[in-house]
Protein backbone atom coordinates (compact mmCIF):
# COMPACT_ATOMS: atom_id res chain seq x y z
CA UNK A 1 0.00 0.00 0.00
CA UNK A 2 2.96 2.29 0.55
CA UNK A 3 3.32 4.26 -2.63
CA UNK A 4 7.07 4.58 -2.92
CA UNK A 5 6.67 6.32 -6.29
CA UNK A 6 4.81 9.18 -4.64
CA UNK A 7 6.53 12.44 -3.81
CA UNK A 8 8.53 12.70 -0.63
CA UNK A 9 6.65 14.84 1.87
CA UNK A 10 8.49 14.54 5.16
CA UNK A 11 12.05 13.45 5.73
CA UNK A 12 13.42 13.07 9.23
CA UNK A 13 17.19 12.74 9.23
CA UNK A 14 19.06 11.58 12.34
CA UNK A 15 16.84 13.63 14.62
CA UNK A 16 17.49 13.82 18.35
CA UNK A 17 15.25 15.41 20.98
CA UNK A 18 15.61 15.75 24.72
CA UNK A 19 13.45 16.40 27.75
CA UNK A 20 15.91 18.36 29.84
CA UNK A 21 19.00 16.17 29.99
CA UNK A 22 17.10 13.00 29.09
CA UNK A 23 17.21 11.86 25.47
CA UNK A 24 13.69 11.09 24.25
CA UNK A 25 14.36 10.67 20.52
CA UNK A 26 17.72 9.26 19.42
CA UNK A 27 19.05 9.46 15.91
CA UNK A 28 15.70 8.81 14.29
CA UNK A 29 15.44 8.77 10.51
CA UNK A 30 12.11 8.35 8.80
CA UNK A 31 10.58 9.24 5.48
CA UNK A 32 6.94 9.82 4.68
CA UNK A 33 5.63 9.98 1.15
CA UNK A 34 2.44 11.52 -0.16
CA UNK A 35 -0.46 9.15 0.52
CA UNK A 36 1.30 7.10 3.19
CA UNK A 37 -0.50 6.07 6.35
CA UNK A 38 2.34 5.53 8.77
CA UNK A 39 1.65 4.08 12.21
CA UNK A 40 4.15 4.72 14.99
CA UNK A 41 3.98 2.03 17.65
CA UNK A 42 5.96 1.47 20.79
CA UNK A 43 5.70 1.30 24.55
CA UNK A 44 5.15 4.34 26.74
CA UNK A 45 8.30 6.41 26.80
CA UNK A 46 9.49 5.10 23.44
CA UNK A 47 9.63 8.66 22.07
CA UNK A 48 6.63 8.57 19.74
CA UNK A 49 4.92 11.67 21.09
CA UNK A 50 8.18 13.62 21.28
CA UNK A 51 8.95 12.68 17.69
CA UNK A 52 5.55 13.91 16.49
CA UNK A 53 5.88 17.12 18.51
CA UNK A 54 9.36 17.66 17.08
CA UNK A 55 8.05 17.25 13.55
CA UNK A 56 5.18 19.66 14.31
CA UNK A 57 7.53 22.26 15.78
CA UNK A 58 6.16 22.00 19.32
CA UNK A 59 9.41 20.50 20.59
CA UNK A 60 12.89 21.64 19.65
CA UNK A 61 15.13 19.09 17.93
CA UNK A 62 18.52 18.91 19.62
CA UNK A 63 20.12 17.43 16.53
CA UNK A 64 19.41 16.26 13.00
CA UNK A 65 17.21 17.71 10.30
CA UNK A 66 13.50 17.74 9.54
CA UNK A 67 12.75 18.32 5.88
CA UNK A 68 9.42 19.19 4.33
CA UNK A 69 9.37 18.57 0.58
CA UNK A 70 13.15 18.77 0.70
CA UNK A 71 13.35 22.10 2.55
CA UNK A 72 14.91 22.24 6.00
CA UNK A 73 12.18 23.16 8.51
CA UNK A 74 14.06 22.09 11.65
CA UNK A 75 14.02 25.62 13.09
CA UNK A 76 10.73 26.72 11.57
CA UNK A 77 8.10 27.86 14.13
CA UNK A 78 5.08 25.63 14.60
CA UNK A 79 2.57 28.11 13.13
CA UNK A 80 4.61 28.35 9.92
CA UNK A 81 4.66 24.55 9.61
CA UNK A 82 0.88 24.63 9.86
CA UNK A 83 0.84 27.13 7.01
CA UNK A 84 3.02 24.71 5.03
CA UNK A 85 0.43 21.95 5.50
CA UNK A 86 1.63 20.07 8.56
CA UNK A 87 -0.83 19.65 11.44
CA UNK A 88 -0.74 17.77 14.72
CA UNK A 89 -3.66 16.40 16.71
CA UNK A 90 -1.92 16.35 20.08
CA UNK A 91 -2.12 13.69 22.74
CA UNK A 92 -4.88 14.48 25.21
CA UNK A 93 -6.66 16.50 22.47
CA UNK A 94 -5.64 19.86 24.03
CA UNK A 95 -8.85 21.63 23.04
CA UNK A 96 -9.48 25.21 24.03
CA UNK A 97 -11.91 24.02 26.67
CA UNK A 98 -13.46 27.38 27.54
CA UNK A 99 -14.25 28.07 23.90
CA UNK A 100 -17.16 26.60 21.99
CA UNK A 101 -16.85 23.85 19.41
CA UNK A 102 -17.51 26.42 16.69
CA UNK A 103 -14.73 28.66 18.01
CA UNK A 104 -12.30 25.75 18.32
CA UNK A 105 -12.85 25.00 14.65
CA UNK A 106 -12.82 28.59 13.43
CA UNK A 107 -9.64 29.54 15.30
CA UNK A 108 -7.77 27.05 13.13
CA UNK A 109 -8.41 29.25 10.12
CA UNK A 110 -5.53 31.39 11.43
CA UNK A 111 -2.99 29.61 9.24
CA UNK A 112 -4.89 30.84 6.21
CA UNK A 113 -4.49 27.65 4.15
CA UNK A 114 -7.29 27.07 1.69
CA UNK A 115 -8.30 23.67 0.42
CA UNK A 116 -10.91 20.97 0.57
CA UNK A 117 -11.57 21.38 4.25
CA UNK A 118 -13.82 24.15 5.42
CA UNK A 119 -16.14 24.63 8.37
CA UNK A 120 -18.95 22.93 6.44
CA UNK A 121 -16.93 19.99 5.12
CA UNK A 122 -15.50 19.31 8.58
CA UNK A 123 -19.04 19.18 9.93
CA UNK A 124 -19.96 16.83 7.09
CA UNK A 125 -17.14 14.55 8.24
CA UNK A 126 -18.13 14.84 11.90
CA UNK A 127 -21.93 15.27 11.86
CA UNK A 128 -22.10 14.50 15.60
CA UNK A 129 -20.65 17.98 16.20
CA UNK A 130 -23.48 19.86 14.50
CA UNK A 131 -25.81 19.93 17.53
CA UNK A 132 -22.85 20.75 19.79
CA UNK A 133 -21.47 23.76 17.92
CA UNK A 134 -22.31 26.22 20.68
CA UNK A 135 -21.35 23.93 23.55
CA UNK A 136 -18.09 24.48 25.38
CA UNK A 137 -15.49 22.03 24.12
CA UNK A 138 -14.61 21.13 27.70
CA UNK A 139 -18.15 19.89 28.29
CA UNK A 140 -18.13 17.30 25.48
CA UNK A 141 -17.62 13.54 25.76
CA UNK A 142 -14.21 12.08 24.95
CA UNK A 143 -15.28 10.95 21.48
CA UNK A 144 -16.80 14.30 20.66
CA UNK A 145 -13.68 16.07 21.90
CA UNK A 146 -11.52 13.88 19.70
CA UNK A 147 -13.75 14.73 16.74
CA UNK A 148 -13.26 18.44 17.50
CA UNK A 149 -9.50 17.95 17.81
CA UNK A 150 -9.29 16.21 14.43
CA UNK A 151 -11.74 18.65 12.86
CA UNK A 152 -9.71 21.58 14.18
CA UNK A 153 -6.56 20.15 12.60
CA UNK A 154 -8.41 19.55 9.32
CA UNK A 155 -9.51 23.19 9.29
CA UNK A 156 -5.85 24.03 8.60
CA UNK A 157 -6.10 21.96 5.40
CA UNK A 158 -3.07 19.80 6.17
CA UNK A 159 -1.25 17.72 3.61
CA UNK A 160 0.24 15.68 6.44
CA UNK A 161 -1.80 15.03 9.55
CA UNK A 162 0.01 13.82 12.66
CA UNK A 163 -2.31 12.04 15.10
CA UNK A 164 -1.14 11.25 18.62
CA UNK A 165 -3.10 8.52 20.42
CA UNK A 166 -6.45 9.42 18.91
CA UNK A 167 -8.16 6.41 20.50
CA UNK A 168 -6.78 6.95 24.00
CA UNK A 169 -9.54 6.88 26.63
CA UNK A 170 -12.34 6.46 24.11
CA UNK A 171 -15.05 3.80 24.04
CA UNK A 172 -14.77 1.21 21.24
CA UNK A 173 -17.73 2.83 19.51
CA UNK A 174 -16.11 6.26 19.67
CA UNK A 175 -12.83 4.84 18.38
CA UNK A 176 -14.66 3.26 15.47
CA UNK A 177 -16.29 6.62 14.72
CA UNK A 178 -12.93 8.36 14.74
CA UNK A 179 -11.37 5.83 12.38
CA UNK A 180 -14.38 5.92 10.07
CA UNK A 181 -13.85 9.67 9.82
CA UNK A 182 -10.12 9.22 9.24
CA UNK A 183 -10.91 6.92 6.33
CA UNK A 184 -12.72 9.86 4.79
CA UNK A 185 -9.73 12.10 5.50
CA UNK A 186 -7.28 9.80 3.74
CA UNK A 187 -9.77 9.47 0.91
CA UNK A 188 -9.28 13.21 0.35
CA UNK A 189 -5.56 12.60 -0.18
CA UNK A 190 -4.27 13.61 3.24
CA UNK A 191 -1.18 11.74 4.41
CA UNK A 192 -1.27 10.40 7.97
CA UNK A 193 1.30 9.62 10.62
CA UNK A 194 -0.44 8.23 13.66
CA UNK A 195 0.60 6.99 17.06
CA UNK A 196 -1.61 4.10 18.06
CA UNK A 197 -1.42 1.39 20.73
CA UNK A 198 -4.07 -0.89 19.24
CA UNK A 199 -1.98 -3.17 17.01
CA UNK A 200 -4.99 -4.82 15.38
CA UNK A 201 -6.27 -1.44 14.29
CA UNK A 202 -2.79 -0.38 13.22
CA UNK A 203 -2.51 -3.36 10.91
CA UNK A 204 -5.95 -2.65 9.49
CA UNK A 205 -5.42 1.02 8.62
CA UNK A 206 -1.68 1.63 8.18
CA UNK A 207 0.30 1.24 5.00
CA UNK A 208 3.53 1.28 6.97
CA UNK A 209 4.41 0.50 10.56
CA UNK A 210 7.31 2.08 12.40
CA UNK A 211 8.18 0.64 15.78
CA UNK A 212 10.07 2.72 18.34
CA UNK A 213 11.93 1.57 21.40
CA UNK A 214 13.75 3.78 23.87
CA UNK A 215 13.81 6.71 21.45
CA UNK A 216 15.01 4.73 18.44
CA UNK A 217 13.27 3.30 15.40
CA UNK A 218 13.72 -0.46 15.62
CA UNK A 219 11.48 -1.52 12.75
CA UNK A 220 10.11 0.18 9.66
CA UNK A 221 8.25 -1.95 7.16
CA UNK A 222 5.05 -2.14 5.09
CA UNK A 223 2.14 -3.09 7.33
CA UNK A 224 1.19 -6.17 5.36
CA UNK A 225 4.71 -7.56 5.71
CA UNK A 226 4.96 -7.43 9.50
CA UNK A 227 3.18 -9.99 11.61
CA UNK A 228 1.56 -9.09 14.89
CA UNK A 229 4.19 -11.23 16.63
CA UNK A 230 7.02 -9.34 14.96
CA UNK A 231 5.53 -5.99 15.94
CA UNK A 232 5.08 -7.20 19.50
CA UNK A 233 8.66 -8.41 19.60
CA UNK A 234 9.92 -5.03 18.38
CA UNK A 235 7.55 -3.30 20.76
CA UNK A 236 9.17 -4.98 23.77
CA UNK A 237 12.68 -5.03 22.34
CA UNK A 238 12.71 -8.82 22.06
CA UNK A 239 14.01 -8.88 18.48
CA UNK A 240 17.57 -10.09 18.05
CA UNK A 241 19.86 -9.85 15.00
CA UNK A 242 19.90 -13.58 14.65
CA UNK A 243 16.15 -13.98 14.64
CA UNK A 244 16.19 -15.24 11.07
CA UNK A 245 12.78 -16.82 11.25
CA UNK A 246 11.21 -13.47 12.06
CA UNK A 247 13.34 -11.52 9.62
CA UNK A 248 12.50 -13.93 6.80
CA UNK A 249 8.93 -12.74 6.94
CA UNK A 250 10.10 -9.25 6.09
CA UNK A 251 10.92 -8.54 2.45
CA UNK A 252 14.25 -7.17 1.30
CA UNK A 253 13.13 -3.51 1.36
CA UNK A 254 11.90 -3.75 4.93
CA UNK A 255 14.87 -5.80 6.00
CA UNK A 256 17.17 -3.09 4.77
CA UNK A 257 15.30 -0.64 6.97
CA UNK A 258 15.47 -2.82 10.01
CA UNK A 259 18.87 -4.48 9.71
CA UNK A 260 20.99 -1.89 11.49
CA UNK A 261 18.19 -1.16 13.90
CA UNK A 262 18.17 -4.75 15.08
CA UNK A 263 21.80 -4.37 15.95
CA UNK A 264 21.03 -1.28 18.01
CA UNK A 265 18.15 -2.92 19.78
CA UNK A 266 20.16 -6.00 20.65
CA UNK B 1 -30.67 62.44 49.40
CA UNK B 2 -27.06 63.29 50.22
CA UNK B 3 -26.25 59.59 50.46
CA UNK B 4 -27.88 58.94 47.09
CA UNK B 5 -25.87 61.80 45.62
CA UNK B 6 -22.63 60.38 46.99
CA UNK B 7 -23.44 56.95 45.55
CA UNK B 8 -24.24 58.58 42.21
CA UNK B 9 -20.97 60.54 42.21
CA UNK B 10 -19.15 57.35 43.23
CA UNK B 11 -20.73 55.55 40.29
CA UNK B 12 -19.43 58.22 37.94
CA UNK B 13 -15.96 58.11 39.50
CA UNK B 14 -16.11 54.33 39.10
CA UNK B 15 -16.49 54.87 35.37
CA UNK B 16 -13.06 56.51 35.31
CA UNK B 17 -11.56 53.72 37.39
CA UNK B 18 -13.05 51.17 34.99
CA UNK B 19 -11.47 52.92 31.98
CA UNK B 20 -8.19 53.05 33.88
CA UNK B 21 -8.34 49.42 35.00
CA UNK B 22 -9.64 47.65 31.91
CA UNK B 23 -6.22 47.63 30.21
CA UNK B 24 -4.59 46.20 33.31
CA UNK B 25 -7.30 43.57 33.51
CA UNK B 26 -7.11 42.79 29.78
CA UNK B 27 -3.34 42.31 29.84
CA UNK B 28 -3.53 40.11 32.90
CA UNK B 29 -6.41 38.08 31.43
CA UNK B 30 -4.66 37.53 28.11
CA UNK B 31 -0.98 37.30 28.97
CA UNK B 32 -0.99 36.72 32.73
CA UNK B 33 1.23 39.79 33.08
CA UNK B 34 0.66 42.44 35.76
CA UNK B 35 1.97 45.59 34.14
CA UNK B 36 3.26 47.81 36.95
CA UNK B 37 3.99 50.55 34.41
CA UNK B 38 0.27 50.77 33.59
CA UNK B 39 -0.37 53.99 35.53
CA UNK B 40 2.82 55.62 34.29
CA UNK B 41 1.92 54.78 30.69
CA UNK B 42 -1.49 56.41 31.21
CA UNK B 43 0.35 59.51 32.41
CA UNK B 44 2.59 59.37 29.31
CA UNK B 45 -0.58 59.46 27.19
CA UNK B 46 -1.89 62.37 29.28
CA UNK B 47 1.35 64.30 28.72
CA UNK B 48 1.31 63.60 24.98
CA UNK B 49 -2.26 64.89 24.76
CA UNK B 50 -1.41 67.93 26.86
CA UNK B 51 1.68 68.65 24.77
CA UNK B 52 -0.30 68.54 21.52
CA UNK B 53 -3.27 70.48 22.91
CA UNK B 54 -1.59 73.18 24.99
CA UNK B 55 1.82 74.21 23.62
CA UNK B 56 0.97 73.18 20.05
CA UNK B 57 -2.68 74.24 20.19
CA UNK B 58 -4.29 71.14 18.70
CA UNK B 59 -7.93 70.40 19.41
CA UNK B 60 -8.00 67.73 22.17
CA UNK B 61 -9.99 65.35 19.97
CA UNK B 62 -7.49 65.70 17.13
CA UNK B 63 -4.68 65.18 19.63
CA UNK B 64 -6.39 62.02 20.85
CA UNK B 65 -6.68 60.71 17.28
CA UNK B 66 -2.93 61.20 16.88
CA UNK B 67 -1.93 59.78 20.25
CA UNK B 68 -4.08 56.62 20.04
CA UNK B 69 -2.15 54.99 17.16
CA UNK B 70 1.17 56.22 18.58
CA UNK B 71 0.46 54.56 21.91
CA UNK B 72 -0.78 51.41 20.14
CA UNK B 73 2.57 51.23 18.35
CA UNK B 74 4.31 51.77 21.66
CA UNK B 75 2.31 48.84 23.07
CA UNK B 76 3.37 46.67 20.12
CA UNK B 77 7.01 47.57 20.71
CA UNK B 78 6.64 47.17 24.46
CA UNK B 79 5.51 43.61 23.93
CA UNK B 80 8.53 42.60 21.87
CA UNK B 81 11.11 44.65 23.77
CA UNK B 82 10.02 44.09 27.37
CA UNK B 83 7.00 41.88 28.02
CA UNK B 84 7.71 38.86 25.82
CA UNK B 85 11.39 38.75 26.75
CA UNK B 86 10.73 39.07 30.47
CA UNK B 87 7.78 36.63 30.45
CA UNK B 88 10.09 33.94 29.06
CA UNK B 89 12.12 34.13 32.27
CA UNK B 90 9.25 33.43 34.68
CA UNK B 91 6.28 35.12 36.29
CA UNK B 92 8.32 37.44 38.54
CA UNK B 93 10.50 38.99 35.85
CA UNK B 94 7.71 40.94 34.07
CA UNK B 95 6.78 42.45 37.45
CA UNK B 96 10.35 43.62 37.97
CA UNK B 97 10.75 44.76 34.38
CA UNK B 98 7.54 46.81 34.36
CA UNK B 99 8.35 48.22 37.81
CA UNK B 100 11.69 49.40 36.41
CA UNK B 101 9.96 50.74 33.32
CA UNK B 102 7.57 52.76 35.50
CA UNK B 103 10.53 54.31 37.36
CA UNK B 104 12.21 55.22 34.09
CA UNK B 105 9.00 56.76 32.70
CA UNK B 106 8.21 58.76 35.84
CA UNK B 107 11.69 60.22 36.07
CA UNK B 108 11.95 60.88 32.34
CA UNK B 109 8.66 62.81 32.51
CA UNK B 110 9.93 64.73 35.53
CA UNK B 111 13.15 65.61 33.75
CA UNK B 112 11.38 66.74 30.60
CA UNK B 113 8.23 68.41 31.92
CA UNK B 114 9.23 69.37 35.45
CA UNK B 115 7.15 69.00 38.59
CA UNK B 116 4.29 71.32 37.55
CA UNK B 117 0.82 69.82 37.55
CA UNK B 118 -1.00 69.89 34.20
CA UNK B 119 -4.57 69.47 33.04
CA UNK B 120 -6.53 69.53 29.81
CA UNK B 121 -9.66 70.86 31.52
CA UNK B 122 -9.10 74.33 30.09
CA UNK B 123 -8.98 72.92 26.56
CA UNK B 124 -12.57 71.64 26.62
CA UNK B 125 -14.31 74.79 27.81
CA UNK B 126 -17.28 74.37 30.09
CA UNK B 127 -17.55 70.62 29.53
CA UNK B 128 -15.08 70.23 32.39
CA UNK B 129 -17.65 71.48 34.90
CA UNK B 130 -21.05 71.48 33.15
CA UNK B 131 -23.66 69.17 34.64
CA UNK B 132 -27.12 67.80 34.01
CA UNK B 133 -29.83 68.20 36.62
CA UNK B 134 -31.70 65.04 37.56
CA UNK B 135 -35.08 64.84 39.30
CA UNK B 136 -34.78 65.36 43.06
CA UNK B 137 -32.18 68.08 42.82
CA UNK B 138 -29.32 65.75 41.91
CA UNK B 139 -26.62 66.84 39.50
CA UNK B 140 -24.31 64.72 37.40
CA UNK B 141 -21.25 66.15 35.72
CA UNK B 142 -21.33 65.88 31.95
CA UNK B 143 -17.69 64.88 31.65
CA UNK B 144 -17.85 62.14 34.34
CA UNK B 145 -21.02 60.83 32.69
CA UNK B 146 -19.28 60.71 29.32
CA UNK B 147 -16.35 58.87 30.93
CA UNK B 148 -18.77 56.32 32.42
CA UNK B 149 -20.34 55.85 28.98
CA UNK B 150 -16.82 55.49 27.56
CA UNK B 151 -16.11 52.78 30.15
CA UNK B 152 -19.20 50.81 29.16
CA UNK B 153 -18.44 51.19 25.45
CA UNK B 154 -14.80 50.26 25.96
CA UNK B 155 -15.56 47.16 28.00
CA UNK B 156 -18.39 46.20 25.63
CA UNK B 157 -16.03 46.69 22.70
CA UNK B 158 -13.34 44.53 24.26
CA UNK B 159 -15.91 41.87 25.06
CA UNK B 160 -17.22 41.94 21.49
CA UNK B 161 -13.67 41.80 20.13
CA UNK B 162 -12.89 38.71 22.18
CA UNK B 163 -16.17 36.96 21.51
CA UNK B 164 -16.94 37.75 17.91
CA UNK B 165 -13.79 38.41 15.90
CA UNK B 166 -11.06 36.13 14.51
CA UNK B 167 -8.46 38.14 16.44
CA UNK B 168 -10.49 37.73 19.62
CA UNK B 169 -10.69 33.97 19.11
CA UNK B 170 -6.95 33.84 18.56
CA UNK B 171 -6.30 35.95 21.66
CA UNK B 172 -8.46 33.64 23.77
CA UNK B 173 -6.91 30.51 22.30
CA UNK B 174 -3.38 31.81 22.86
CA UNK B 175 -4.35 32.91 26.36
CA UNK B 176 -5.68 29.45 27.23
CA UNK B 177 -2.93 27.35 25.65
CA UNK B 178 -0.27 29.15 23.62
CA UNK B 179 1.52 25.94 22.57
CA UNK B 180 -1.63 24.42 21.11
CA UNK B 181 -2.63 27.72 19.54
CA UNK B 182 0.64 27.67 17.58
CA UNK B 183 -0.17 24.11 16.48
CA UNK B 184 -3.35 25.34 14.79
CA UNK B 185 -1.52 28.16 13.04
CA UNK B 186 -1.96 31.05 15.48
CA UNK B 187 1.02 33.43 15.46
CA UNK B 188 1.00 33.84 19.21
CA UNK B 189 3.73 36.48 19.25
CA UNK B 190 1.76 38.70 16.88
CA UNK B 191 -1.47 38.02 18.73
CA UNK B 192 0.03 39.01 22.09
CA UNK B 193 1.61 42.09 20.51
CA UNK B 194 -1.82 43.04 19.17
CA UNK B 195 -3.27 42.54 22.65
CA UNK B 196 -0.57 44.85 24.03
CA UNK B 197 -1.44 47.45 21.39
CA UNK B 198 -5.13 47.18 22.30
CA UNK B 199 -4.21 47.57 25.95
CA UNK B 200 -2.34 50.77 25.14
CA UNK B 201 -5.40 52.13 23.35
CA UNK B 202 -7.34 51.71 26.59
CA UNK B 203 -4.41 53.22 28.51
CA UNK B 204 -4.53 56.27 26.22
CA UNK B 205 -8.25 56.70 26.83
CA UNK B 206 -7.56 56.45 30.56
CA UNK B 207 -4.83 59.07 30.24
CA UNK B 208 -7.20 61.33 28.31
CA UNK B 209 -9.87 60.90 30.98
CA UNK B 210 -7.33 61.72 33.67
CA UNK B 211 -6.10 64.80 31.84
CA UNK B 212 -9.62 66.09 31.19
CA UNK B 213 -11.15 65.51 34.61
CA UNK B 214 -8.22 66.24 36.95
CA UNK B 215 -4.63 67.35 37.18
CA UNK B 216 -1.58 65.17 36.74
CA UNK B 217 2.16 65.38 37.25
CA UNK B 218 5.10 63.11 36.37
CA UNK B 219 4.58 61.01 39.50
CA UNK B 220 0.81 60.50 39.14
CA UNK B 221 1.37 57.06 37.60
CA UNK B 222 1.82 54.97 40.74
CA UNK B 223 -1.35 56.43 42.30
CA UNK B 224 -3.31 55.61 39.14
CA UNK B 225 -1.83 52.11 39.16
CA UNK B 226 -3.05 51.56 42.72
CA UNK B 227 -6.59 52.64 41.83
CA UNK B 228 -6.54 50.43 38.73
CA UNK B 229 -5.12 47.50 40.66
CA UNK B 230 -7.76 47.83 43.38
CA UNK B 231 -10.56 47.97 40.81
CA UNK B 232 -9.19 44.88 39.06
CA UNK B 233 -8.89 42.90 42.29
CA UNK B 234 -12.33 43.95 43.53
CA UNK B 235 -13.92 43.01 40.22
CA UNK B 236 -11.93 39.84 39.66
CA UNK B 237 -8.56 39.69 37.94
CA UNK B 238 -8.97 39.36 34.19
CA UNK B 239 -12.73 39.97 34.31
CA UNK B 240 -13.83 42.70 31.93
CA UNK B 241 -17.30 43.43 33.29
CA UNK B 242 -15.98 42.71 36.77
CA UNK B 243 -13.59 45.60 36.19
CA UNK B 244 -16.53 47.95 35.73
CA UNK B 245 -18.10 46.58 38.90
CA UNK B 246 -14.77 46.91 40.72
CA UNK B 247 -14.34 50.49 39.58
CA UNK B 248 -17.84 51.42 40.70
CA UNK B 249 -17.44 49.71 44.08
CA UNK B 250 -14.13 51.53 44.61
CA UNK B 251 -15.57 54.89 43.54
CA UNK B 252 -18.65 54.56 45.73
CA UNK B 253 -16.56 53.42 48.72
CA UNK B 254 -14.23 56.40 48.31
CA UNK B 255 -17.07 58.90 48.03
CA UNK B 256 -18.87 57.49 51.06
CA UNK B 257 -15.60 57.43 53.01
CA UNK B 258 -15.07 61.08 52.23
CA UNK B 259 -18.40 61.82 53.89
CA UNK B 260 -17.18 60.26 57.12
CA UNK B 261 -13.79 61.95 57.32
CA UNK B 262 -11.71 64.17 55.04
CA UNK B 263 -9.07 61.42 54.86
CA UNK B 264 -11.78 58.80 54.38
CA UNK B 265 -11.69 59.00 50.57
CA UNK B 266 -8.52 56.96 50.19
CA UNK B 267 -8.88 54.94 53.39
CA UNK B 268 -12.37 53.68 52.52
CA UNK B 269 -11.19 52.64 49.05
CA UNK B 270 -8.16 50.78 50.37
CA UNK B 271 -10.24 49.17 53.17
CA UNK B 272 -12.85 47.95 50.69
CA UNK B 273 -10.09 46.53 48.50
CA UNK B 274 -8.54 44.71 51.47
CA UNK B 275 -11.84 43.27 52.69
CA UNK B 276 -12.68 41.93 49.22
CA UNK B 277 -9.14 40.64 48.70
CA UNK B 278 -9.27 38.74 52.01
CA UNK B 279 -12.75 37.44 51.21
CA UNK B 280 -11.50 36.18 47.87
CA UNK B 281 -8.47 34.54 49.46
CA UNK B 282 -10.40 32.80 52.22
CA UNK B 283 -13.87 32.37 50.74
CA UNK B 284 -15.05 29.07 49.33
CA UNK B 285 -14.99 27.89 45.77
CA UNK B 286 -18.33 29.46 44.92
CA UNK B 287 -16.99 32.98 45.33
CA UNK B 288 -13.82 32.10 43.47
CA UNK B 289 -15.84 30.68 40.61
CA UNK B 290 -17.91 33.86 40.55
CA UNK B 291 -14.75 35.91 40.16
CA UNK B 292 -13.10 33.53 37.71
CA UNK B 293 -11.62 34.77 34.47
CA UNK B 294 -14.40 35.66 32.02
CA UNK B 295 -12.00 36.07 29.11
CA UNK B 296 -12.09 32.32 29.04
CA UNK B 297 -15.82 32.26 29.52
CA UNK B 298 -16.60 34.79 26.83
CA UNK B 299 -18.80 33.27 24.17
CA UNK B 300 -20.64 34.80 21.24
Amino acid sequence: MSSSSNAMLLSIESVNAHHGQLPAVRDVSLQVRQGDIVALVGANGAGKTTLLRTVAGAHRASGGTVRWEGADITRMPAHQRVAEGLALVPEGRRLFTAMTVRENLLVARAAGRRGLWSFDTVLDAFPQLVPKLDARAGDLSGGQQQAVAIGRALMTNPRLLLLDEVSLGLSPLAVQGVYDALRGVTGQGTTLVLVEQDLQRVQAVASRIVCMLEGRVVADAPADQLTREQITAHYFGAQRPGAAADASAVPAEAAAHTHHLHKEAA
Amino acid sequence: MNLLNQVLQGLLLGGYYAVLACGLSFMFGVMRIINLAHGSLAVVAAYLLWWLAEPLGWHPLLALLAVLPAMALLGWALHYLVLERSARLGALVPLLATFGLASVIDNALFQHFGADTRSLANAIGTLAYDSWELPGGLYVGQLPTLVLVLAVLLLGGLHALLAHTPLGRQIRAASEDADTARLVGVRTGTVFAAASAITMVTVTLAGASLALRATFDPFSGPQQLIFAFEAVIIGGAGSLWGTLLGGVVLGVAQNLGAQVHPQGFLIAGHATFLVILLARLYAGGALRRFFSNPLRRATP
